[in-house]
């Protein structure tokens, strides 16, 4: 097993058994956490890629590319791996959410705003899993997520980066 | 508006092109749809009670009636992009399909790359280039927040540009969106003209130069270069196509815009240039109520 080598992009391996770097998660693996955690159908990703570059970030990627490739991006990021929950970046929950079944918080529309602008909020009604969960809320007649909320003991914090929070 | 007075020969009505210089710009945004269909964006801004118009030429592009147009549930969701309107037109004009392997050779802040994007379904490579790290930040930004999956972002000078890293050796369509004088930007930046002088056009035409002829040496026989700018200046529009034409395999080729414009110029000064300039576009403020663009669509011919 070699080093994980932050400066490039290199694609995800098939399996576990194809892992050629220590710590590596597979396609495989991403695919079935999205499955697994949020219901999302593993055909929505026939038509990507999956690359880590720095420790554990993963990108989704709709091109051609060789790897490893050295450049500034690849598609979006998407993931976080490499610790003990993964955690889904709000830019791809709002991208891929959509086709999500389970771990969906629905919030209401000033529980939205405030997730929107960044701030922890007590939602005790909630009774699904704990942990990260897409917050969504009914927007022009559907649900649209919102991003990426982390839920504990009674209590949703949102995750949306900084530079993406906003006063709606 | 002084330096304009240059443009008094080749503009008609060039009264009412420097009124329209002098009013501020209002907000315009385009329908991103990669994340919604343009009935469900509009639908969503219905909801909000964010007045808009749609332009007659794109039903992507929307006049927004709000002073925050970031602070809108449209906004956070990436529904829609604030982009001035004739900034959405180079990307319309080169026309890239889905599964195509385009070039955005100067393509930071991302609007016109994540546009090509949505044309494309947001399948297919396009390849977002820019010289400058510091402005391939906020292009990452907008890509993420965008949802364009099919960008590959390099920083790299697109005139001598190498595609060595990527498994094939020539693009489909590329788009030369040129660092420029900015002379079109006026209404949006009323200090666009203050360090505006013939030194600075001249330097700025050769980097122009430079990136024209390595997007249609990039480009396959048969592909489309579009090339555009957001000035009038003829030494940074006519001249540098022309220049492309003198040492490079391409034509002059027509395209329809739904906008009001007038054709590219065939003189300027003592040159001259080839009659197939004409079919390029000037589009001026005073014509549709907007910033002032330039648009040529080339296409790449055998040696």
């Amino acid at each position: 097993m070699s080093d994980n080598d932050g400066q490039r992009f290199d694609r995800l391996p098939e399996t576990d058994t194809e892992r050629t770097v220590e710590g590596r998660a597979s396609r495989k693996e991403v695919i079935d956490y999205f499955e697994d955690r949020f219901g999302i159908p593993p055909e929505t990703f026939a038509d990507y890629t999956f690359w880590e570059k720095g420790a554990g970030k993963i990108w989704i990627y709709a091109g051609e590319a060789p790897t490893p490739i050295e450049i500034e991006a690849i598609g979006m990021t998407c993931l976080r791996t490499r610790q003990e929950h993964w955690k889904p970046t709000t830019d791809f929950v709002q991208r891929f959410g959509q086709f999500a079944t389970d771990c969906v918080i629905e919030l209401e529309r000033e529980q939205a705003r405030a997730f929107a602008a960044g701030e922890d909020q007590d939602l005790e009604w909630w009774d699904g899993d704990w942990g990260y969960l897409i917050a969504a809320h009914e927007l022009a007649g559907d649900l649209e997520p919102l991003g990426i909320g982390l839920y504990v003991h009674g209590e949703l914090r949102s995750m949306v980066p900084k530079g993406r929070q906003r006063d709606i | 508006m002084e330096p304009f007075e240059r443009y008094r020969p080749i503009i008609d009505d060039f009264d009412a092109f420097l009124a329209a210089c002098e009013r501020p710009l209002g907000n315009a945004a385009r329908i991103n749809t990669i994340k919604g269909s343009v009935e469900r964006t509009l639908e969503a801004l219905d909801e909000e009670g964010v007045a808009y118009e749609q332009a007659d030429w794109n039903p992507r592009v929307v006049r927004l009636e709000t002073d925050s147009p970031g602070s809108t549930w449209t906004s956070f969701h990436g529904l829609t992009h604030g982009q001035e309107e004739v900034s959405a037109v180079p990307p319309v004009v080169l026309d890239p399909q889905p599964g195509e392997r385009v070039w955005d050779s100067c393509a930071a802040p991302g609007g016109k790359a994540t546009q090509l994007a949505a044309l494309m379904d947001d399948r297919g490579t396009v390849v977002a280039n820019d010289n400058n790290l510091g402005r391939i930040s906020a292009l990452r930004f907008n890509a993420e927040r965008l949802g364009a999956t099919s960008l590959a972002v390099t920083n790299a000078d697109a005139r001598t540009y190498s595609l060595k890293r990527f498994p094939f050796d020539e693009f489909d369509r590329a788009l030369v969106d040129a660092p420029c004088s900015c002379e079109g930007t006026i209404r949006k930046n009323p200090d666009a003209l203050d360090n505006w002088n013939e030194g600075h056009i001249s330097s700025v035409s050769g980097i122009q130069k430079g990136i024209l002829r390595r997007a249609v040496q990039a480009t396959r026989e048969g592909g489309t270069v579009v090339y555009s700018t957001c000035t009038f200046a003829p030494e940074e529009n006519e001249a540098v196509v022309q220049h492309a034409l003198e040492n490079e395999a391409c034509r002059v080729v027509d395209f329809d815009l739904g906008l009001k414009h007038s054709s590219g110029l065939s003189e300027w000064d003592d040159e001259t240039f080839d009659d197939s300039l004409e079919r390029a576009a000037r589009i001026y403020p005073h014509q549709n109520d907007t910033g002032g663009f330039f648009v040529a669509k080339l296409e790449v011919t055998a040696e």
